[in-house]
């Protein structure tokens, strides 16, 4: 058995993730913790809709905040898939993705502060990132054959447009109608940082242990994103594009010396702002470096290792619930709709609820991560499981799992599992701004200390350990040749 | 019709960004959200309405998320005026030069911390924080936000004067709930086993019977310091007209509508100066929050 690869690929992992748990901080240290939990449930099945006034008007803001983002997002990252040949634009799109969603926001409200411009770039510049390096990739595939049809002399812009896109058209759509999912889950976190979005009435209502009205939020959430296919059609889409800036609300006007301030100032390490010039920079950014840097970067790195191999496991127990192979139509479609709520409620929102359920430790991270990517990872490995077809007299239960279906969709799930690494990891930082003690905690104590200049050094070195793990994510997979479709 | 499309596209977003010039002179504050939200938007739509009425300007509370954006956002002039606590006060009057501490709650000429446990702890009320060294060790402990005066800056440093260690040293795990409220809510159901926070906070729930004293009871107090503050930038006569900042001054020295005073709750508002909070700056310095 160990003389495969992906096996003793995954082994390795499992036991790095098992000596990680050795170091991990995990305990549940509220004193009645599943009184906290009952109560919640409780809450999402007594739902209060009519609590906030503010309600409705955050789900249109988080709706227009994701349309116009994604909107900006892709257009840009479109144009930069087709320049995506030259390094320097490929290290560029790396760079601004490696950064999560919520980073942009905190760096962008302290120049532009309550404007729906900080929201509205705070998805766009990494989402455009994301398009770029997936509509290159896309577009790479598409075949070469028309082009070679085409008569000479052709233009190079008729050449693309008549040969390239059509080609392409239905992947591009695709993919980018489900970034546009993406995009609400982001949209709606933003307002745990003070963007007029659903995150911004989620968190005072959990806060204050009102679990009715967060129940109700959270069912409005689900819903909206269950009834997309309803009303994201094509048609629709320009109206929505051309009506959702007006929708961001007004927020508060930008001050355009903020801005100036923030790059020449703000960022600008404190020892080159005062007396001691670059022969304080040593200490400054040594201190900082053992303080906050590597303890941020030690939990980080194993809180990610952990969490990713239990999203593996969540994945593995999660997938035969959706697979045609198990079960009759109606635990299929009960599984569904579990694996919709696990992967349609952001890891931020997860790790939220359950922080404050459980009290302070990585175990509520560990979970949030893994039940939502384990989601994900469940539902499209158990999707195509269905596509598997068995013999007539294939065995049935729990032999059928373990020696048919999962050696069977095992490669491409390590594929799709390698793909999110990066992902769990570039969450997992951003954990640290609840309170969990990650690269993000101390980003978030930086901001909080008005000290611009550490929180970007350390938002730096958080992106440098997103590219790194993304960079070994693609040499492990191109090693064992798996192959996966991007996912958000 | 691709191309259509990425028209229609463009043009929206240059309606989203010019929406947003157009704006009246309308005078905007904030406030630290140093409690449950409702109770803040409540309180400080109140007090909005209040000054509109005195200074015939139209007057808006914005909500925030954290004590920094509350100080950015004074910094950035999308606010003119703010409700701060020490720390963030002396914050944001460094980074704004010729902004003002124009009044203070009379209880904030000496505010105070409490320490407070869990009574499972089965630690007792103390005078002096040096004789709770044996129970406190090694317990877990939270402060409130970590921009708090209250709840972070003077707690942090009288454990620091007085077991000589760091917070995360002396305890076994270290949080931050974010208010006050919540450190109360989190003490109480034992999530942490002791917590610092706002006496203020705690006396108001007290009085109001929030609080299950067979739960949770204070176990120490610190001495007095000065705490909350009015600030108001220092540029906002040049907007608002000669006098405004005077006229800002008297309306919240006047304020005595007692619902909206008990709201915060303060007996009312008396003058203060930059200089009154020379101590919360040097504290702030000593323990490294402030450069």
């Amino acid at each position: 058995m160990f003389q495969s690869p992906t096996v003793r690929t995954s082994f390795i992992f499992l036991a790095i993730a098992l000596v990680g748990l050795l170091f991990a901080d995990i305990a549940i240290t509220a004193s009645n913790p599943w009184r906290d939990l009952g109560n919640f449930f409780f809450g999402v099945v007594t739902p209060n809709f009519f609590s906030n006034e503010g309600l409705m008007t955050a789900l249109l803001r988080t709706v227009s905040f994701a349309f116009v983002g994604v909107a900006l997002g892709s257009i840009s990252g479109f144009l930069l898939a087709l320049v995506y040949r030259w390094l320097p634009v490929r290290i560029l799109c790396a760079f601004v993705r490696a950064i999560h969603e919520l980073f942009w926001a905190l760096i962008f409200l302290q120049f532009f502060g309550f404007h729906p411009l900080t929201g509205v770039l705070a998805i766009a510049i990494p989402y455009a990132g994301i398009f770029a390096k997936v509509y290159s990739e896309i577009l790479e595939e598409a075949d070469p054959e028309p082009g070679r049809l085409l008569p000479p002399r052709t233009g190079v812009i008729s050449a693309f447009l008549y040969t390239k896109i059509p080609d392409c058209w239905v992947q591009l759509r695709t993919y980018t109608a489900y970034r546009l999912e993406c995009g609400l889950r982001s949209s709606a976190i933003l307002g745990f940082v003070g963007l007029p979005t659903l995150g911004f009435y989620l968190e005072s209502a959990f806060s204050q242990g009102h679990y009715s009205d967060a129940g109700a939020m959270l069912i409005l959430f689900y819903v909206l994103i269950a009834t997309m296919p309803l009303w994201v059609k094509p048609k629709l889409l320009p109206a929505y594009i051309l009506g959702a800036p007006f929708f961001l609300g007004e927020g508060l006007p930008i001050v355009w010396s903020n801005v100036g301030r923030f790059f020449t100032q703000d960022i600008v390490p404190s020892p080159l702002r005062g007396e001691e010039g670059w022969a304080g920079m040593g200490a400054w950014l040594g201190d900082m470096f053992i303080n906050q840097a590597m303890p941020g970067i030690w939990n980080t790195v194993i809180l990610t290792q952990v969490a990713l191999v239990a999203t593996g496991i969540i994945a593995l127990l999660a997938f035969p619930l959706i697979s045609t192979h198990f079960g009759g139509p109606v635990r299929r479609t009960s599984g569904h709709v579990f694996l919709v709520i696990m992967r349609s409620t952001p890891e931020y929102i997860l790790a939220y609820i359950l922080l404050q359920l459980w009290g302070p430790s990585m175990l509520p991270a560990v979970v949030a991560l893994a039940l939502h990517n384990g989601g994900i990872i469940g539902h499209l490995i158990g999707r195509q499981s269905s596509t598997i077809r068995l013999r007539p007299d294939a065995p049935n239960g729990l032999n059928r799992y373990t020696y048919e279906l999962v050696p069977r969709v095992y490669r491409s799930f390590l594929a799709f599992l390698f793909y999110r690494w990066e992902i769990i990891m570039r969450e997992t930082a951003i954990l640290g701004i609840l309170g969990i003690y990650t690269l993000g905690f101390y980003v978030d104590s930086a901001i909080q200390n008005i000290q611009f200049d550490r929180a970007m050094v350390l938002i730096l070195i958080t992106a440098s350990l997103n590219i790194g793990v993304d960079v070994l994510g693609r040499f492990i997979r191109r090693k064992l040749a798996l192959q996966t479709m991007p996912t958000c | 019709m691709a191309l259509n499309l990425i028209r229609k596209l463009m043009v929206s977003s240059l309606f989203c960004f010019g929406a947003a010039t157009a704006s009246a002179e309308t005078f905007v504050f904030t406030a630290i959200p140093d409690e449950d939200e409702t109770k803040l938007v409540e309180r400080f739509r109140g007090v909005a309405d209040y000054l509109s009425n005195e200074l015939n300007v139209d007057v808006r509370y914005i909500p925030v998320k954290s004590y920094a954006a509350a100080v950015s956002a004074f910094r950035n002039n999308q606010v003119q005026l703010a409700w701060f606590g020490g720390l963030s006060g002396v914050q944001a009057r460094r980074l704004v030069p010729g902004s003002e501490a124009i009044a203070q709650g009379v209880e904030d000429q000496a505010f105070e911390t409490y320490f407070i446990a869990n009574t499972n702890t089965g630690i007792e009320p103390a005078d002096e924080l040096s004789s709770l060294e044996e129970g406190l060790q090694g317990k877990t402990f939270t402060f409130g936000s970590k921009g708090s005066t209250s709840g972070r800056l003077m707690p942090e440093f009288y454990i620091r004067e007085t077991f000589g260690e760091q917070p995360d040293e002396f305890f076994s795990r270290v949080g931050f709930s974010g208010n006050h409220t919540r450190t109360l809510r989190l003490v109480e159901a034992g999530t942490y086993e002791v917590g610092a926070l706002n006496f203020q906070v705690w006396e108001k729930e007290l009085a109001d019977g929030n609080i299950d004293t067979d739960a949770v009871q204070v176990i120490w107090r610190t001495p007095a310091y000065p705490d909350y503050q009015w600030t108001i930038r220092g540029d906002v006569n040049e907007r608002f007209g000669e006098g405004f900042k005077q006229r800002v001054t008297e309306a919240l020295l006047n304020l005595d509508d007692q619902a909206l005073l008990e709201s915060f709750p303060r007996s009312g508002f008396i003058p203060a100066s930059n200089d009154d909070y020379e101590p919360i700056s040097k504290t702030a310095e000593e323990i490294g929050i402030l450069d």
